[in-house]
């Protein structure tokens, strides 16, 4: 956006009334009453109830699929298969700021040639009720070829390991294989000479870490409820990051216009990137068009982690060299993620972010993506990023232990700042990195004493934050009141963030701003809820469209008084004269213009459609203190620090929200949660039972410290904070699990029974 | 599949419905009678968040058979507060900001619940155990505990 400059002021030039403070959050009463409605909790009359068929194979070629028998039950409306989806072209098309292949995409949603994961949909079916539905599932015969498969990232990378889709050729190698394998690309972000640097090291350390598939866990399953009518348009309500990004994905699937398509997205119970894909939703969208009865969808928790998320699982190796006075000469990595059954998993960002928390002149990552049988990854809160920092995390905290340096100090010495070349390509602006290790060195917690088996672990994190297209709406009511429309999902409080700066700009009480998140139909393109980019972008759109509403304002006001507009000033919540040269007049406040805007023109709103530039990087640390049961094996996490630059945390609340729930996540990735696969290919942890997230019974409170390095590009300075907190937090764990033990474990996650074993290992 | 008449109580208020038996009080909750507040966040016992009291008793919906509610009086999140006042514990998580997307929050405001009738005066250590039926993702824990410990300090004043 260019006007960006002229937006800007430092936020502490300037009394703030709502920017900064907890106010009341819009949607709150509501959340805890039990009305608010998500995805599932929406009916319809005459509403059909949708199940899908999976795949109890890791990798099978179809043979047949008979439908006969399901459809001759009683209460069956409707079968669908992968002959009621039109085949793609492959080929990466923009969606939003995103690429999507929809060969790729119409095979996920329903397997064609092959099922390629153990939860892969086969068929769906639709019945007057669920139990007439489910029963119709066991009456779809499938003929299944079973192909051997291959679950382990490494092992997909052999020559001889079975290949998922035969003519896929891996990209970005020279020369150019002849042959299809399971490795769709080969990335390289390179600066300076990192043969050179290594030669000027003192000490070098390369240790090579893996990690293992994380689901994203939040607590509702996806749903939605599909209805089409006769009439070629449809309606779809579905809990989602991006409901601009469903519809664009449904029409293309269904060959629809866009215009024909409604998607009105419901309140969500968690995404953490996991919602920005469409699973059920095409699938619902078909059965409701071949019985123009609305169809509704819910997956079961099992279903949700065989068949969506989660985030890769990898292979990382690093080597860093650096001085005995700590300064990094050279880093390198190479990455291997998994990307599930189709390309496309978060290799590129991890390897951006790999060392973006430094300043160096010698950088080499190579990436690698590859097909795994496994269900294809989606993002997860800053994807590809905490895979790639914690591996780069552990290795640098050995080598402040090997230098006899202070690993925070460490970081000091080598820390990113305003200017800094990054390996990926740009010169970074102005960033918090140093105040945040600051931070950490002058907390309580950083000298804290440790007792027996206890020890204390740092890691940073680096994420890019984004922006992207967004559109706000306002309408000034006629009682004075406002309606605020965006079009951004609310995924853990930003309508209150939203108002809180719609309601500085206007100089209105923050509670006369009633927000809403629109449907597609009601408002123009909004990129996903996702990215970190809600409070930023949407934030920046809504100032915009404010002060667009504040102009007309101040417009209509200039008409009654007879003045030129730039007499009429806006000024706390009041169109005021600029100076006395501009005539005597009493103020009018907005309730007062609002009355009579039908003599002054009529209805009186603000817009701004914008493709927001500028979200300003986020830096942050996590410090933890464990203790490590050397009887079980079991790690207790005894106190959490997390420490990040916000640029400016328009709601301090749901910003430490973020911080504490990005911390908890990181406890989960590191000390439990991972997918068990048995031999035959099938995932064996599909509940909450045996994946176990963290409990409230597990954790400490979890402090926080909010850093505010405004960034330039925002008005208030807002930089974006929700994936950040889950990038520190692995590192710090096994750094401290490191200084309680003495060991360094490569593996995630380090649960008992692993951390046992390392114990027992080192003692023999 | 022949269907069960069920008579029962939610919120002080008598329903009577016809049920599968292999429905369960969460699906009837939820399908039958609209009271969509319960959340299935499993439907296996494991993410309370379809927590509801059956006779006092603090339960999974979702873990209750359908025609089991004969008789019995069911408390939901519905019939928490009372009209337009929140019940403590739901000021509380609002002023704490202890909900983030909030699928959570009914089975853990019940829970909570629960746990004040028994004990007025928990410990933090006791908030977390009773608590760790119930998931959240998004929190980290951290508000709820605290919100839960200030609504038990209010109530305990009042
Ligand atoms: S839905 Fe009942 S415990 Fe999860
Ligand atoms: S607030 Fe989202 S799961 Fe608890």
């Amino acid at each position: 956006m260019d006007n960006s400059l002229d937006m800007q002021f430092s936020a502490g030039d300037k009394d703030l009334n709502y920017v900064g403070k907890r106010t009341k959050r819009p949607d709150g009463v509501d959340k805890v009453t039990g009305r608010a409605r998500f995805g599932a909790d929406t009916r319809l009359p005459g509403m059909l109830y949708g199940k899908i068929l999976r795949s109890p194979h890791a990798h099978a070629r179809i043979i047949s699929i008979d439908t006969s028998k399901a459809e001759a039950l009683g209460g069956v409306k409707a079968v669908v298969t992968r002959d009621d989806f039109e085949d793609r072209e492959s080929e990466f098309v923009p969606a939003g700021e995103m690429m999507v292949n929809y060969r790729d995409m119409v095979r996920n949603i329903m397997a064609r040639e092959k099922v390629l994961y153990d939860g892969h949909a086969v068929a769906a079916v639709a019945a007057t009720s669920v139990s007439i539905a489910k029963k119709a599932l066991k009456l779809i015969d499938v003929e299944y070829e079973i192909l051997p498969h291959v679950i382990d990232v490494c092992d997909a990378m052999t020559p001889d390991a079975p290949v998922l889709h035969e003519d896929l050729i891996t990209e970005g190698v020279d020369p150019v294989p002849t042959k299809g394998s399971n490795v769709a690309k080969r990335i390289e972000f390179k600066l300076g000479d990192v043969v050179k640097g290594f030669e000027q090291a003192d000490e070098i350390l390369e240790k090579t870490f893996d990690t293992k598939p994380v689901h994203q866990g939040y607590i509702e399953p996806h749903a939605c409820l599909a209805s089409c009518s006769e009439s070629g348009s449809a309606d779809l309500w579905c809990s989602t990051q991006g409901q601009y990004l469903v519809r664009a994905h449904c029409a293309k699937l269904m060959g629809m216009e866009i215009s024909k398509l409604r998607v009105t997205p419901s309140e969500i119970g968690g995404g953490f990137g996991g919602k920005t894909v469409v699973f059920l939703e095409p699938v619902a969208l078909a059965l409701s068009r071949k019985t123009f009865r609305p169809v509704k969808m819910t997956m079961t928790r099992d279903e949700v982690f065989r068949a969506t998320g989660p985030t890769s699982g990898a292979n990382v190796r690093v080597k860093i060299g650096i001085t005995n006075d700590g300064k990094i000469t050279a880093a390198e990595a190479e990455l291997k993620y998994q990307a599930g059954a189709f390309q496309g998993s978060s290799v590129q960002p991890g390897c951006m972010c790999a060392f973006a928390p430094y300043d160096l002149q010698n950088v080499d990552v190579v990436g690698w993506d590859v097909l795994t049988n496994r269900p294809k990854v989606a993002a997860y809160r800053a994807p590809g990023a905490p895979i790639s920092e914690y591996a780069v995390e552990c290795v640098l905290d050995e080598l402040a232990d090997r230098i006899g340096m202070d690993a925070v100090d460490l970081r000091l010495k080598n820390a990113a700042k305003e200017g800094t070349q990054t390996a990926y390509g740009p010169k970074l602006g102005p960033v918090g990195f140093v105040e945040v290790l600051q931070a950490v060195k002058s907390s309580d917690h950083f000298k804290a004493p440790l007792g027996a088996n206890q020890g204390r672990g740092i890691g940073v994190g680096f994420w890019f934050n984004i922006g992207g297209e967004t559109c706000v709406s306002m309408s000034v009511n006629e009682d004075g009141t406002l309606t605020l429309v965006t079009g951004s999902p609310d995924i853990g409080g930003s309508r209150a963030s939203i108002c809180n700066m719609a309601a500085e700009e206007l100089g209105i009480d923050v509670e006369k701003i009633n927000p809403i998140i629109a449907d597609t139909s009601s408002l123009g393109f909004n990129f996903l809820s996702a990215g970190s980019r809600t409070t930023f972008a949407c934030g920046m759109a809504t100032i915009e469209a404010a002060r667009n509403a504040i102009d007309n304002m101040r417009a209509r006001v200039a008409q009654l008084w007879e003045v030129p507009v730039e007499s009429v000033i806006w000024e706390n919540g009041a169109a005021r004269p600029a100076s006395s040269n501009a005539g005597e007049f009493d103020p009018m406040t907005l309730p007062e213009i609002a009355k009579i805007a039908p003599k002054t023109g009529g209805p009186i709103s603000g817009h701004a459609e914008i493709n927001a530039q500028g979200a300003g990087p986020g830096f942050g640390a996590h410090m933890v203190d464990i203790e490590v049961d050397r009887e079980t094996g079991h790690v207790k996490v005894l106190r959490y620090t997390v420490v990040q630059d916000a640029g400016k945390a328009i709601h301090p609340s749901y910003v430490e929200g973020q911080y504490q729930g990005g911390a908890v996540q990181c406890i989960g990735w590191a000390l439990n949660e991972e997918y068990i696969y048995g031999d035959d290919g099938c995932l064996q942890n599909s509940g909450f039972l045996d994946y176990r997230i963290p409990l409230a019974s597990d954790l400490p409170m979890i402090e926080t410290i909010i850093v505010e390095v405004p960034n330039p590009n925002h008005p208030y300075g807002v930089r974006g904070v929700g994936e950040t907190p889950i990038i520190p937090g692995l590192a710090a764990i096994s750094n401290a699990i490191s200084d309680a033990t003495g060991l360094r474990m490569t593996a995630l996650p380090m649960s008992p029974p692993k951390v046992l074993q390392a114990l027992k290992q080192a003692q023999a | 599949m022949s269907k069960y008449h069920v008579t029962t109580t939610v919120n002080n208020d008598e329903f009577e419905f016809l049920c599968e038996p292999t429905q369960t009080m969460l699906d009837v909750l939820r399908d039958e009678l609209n009271l969509t507040g319960s959340k299935e966040g499993c439907a296996t016992g494991d993410c309370g968040a379809c927590s509801v009291v059956m006779d006092g008793r603090l339960v999974c919906s979702c873990l209750v058979l359908g025609v089991e509610m004969e008789g019995k009086s069911i408390e939901t999140i519905e019939g928490m507060a009372d009209g337009d006042d929140l019940h403590p514990l739901q000021q509380k998580f609002l002023d704490h900001a202890a909900l983030q997307c909030g699928i959570c929050t009914p089975g853990v405001l019940v829970s909570a619940k629960a746990l004040l009738e028994k004990n007025p005066d928990p410990t933090e250590t006791e908030v977390r155990y009773w608590l760790a039926g119930n998931l959240c993702r998004c929190t980290g824990y951290d508000k709820i505990i605290r919100a839960v410990m200030d609504a038990a300090k209010e109530m305990r004043a009042a």
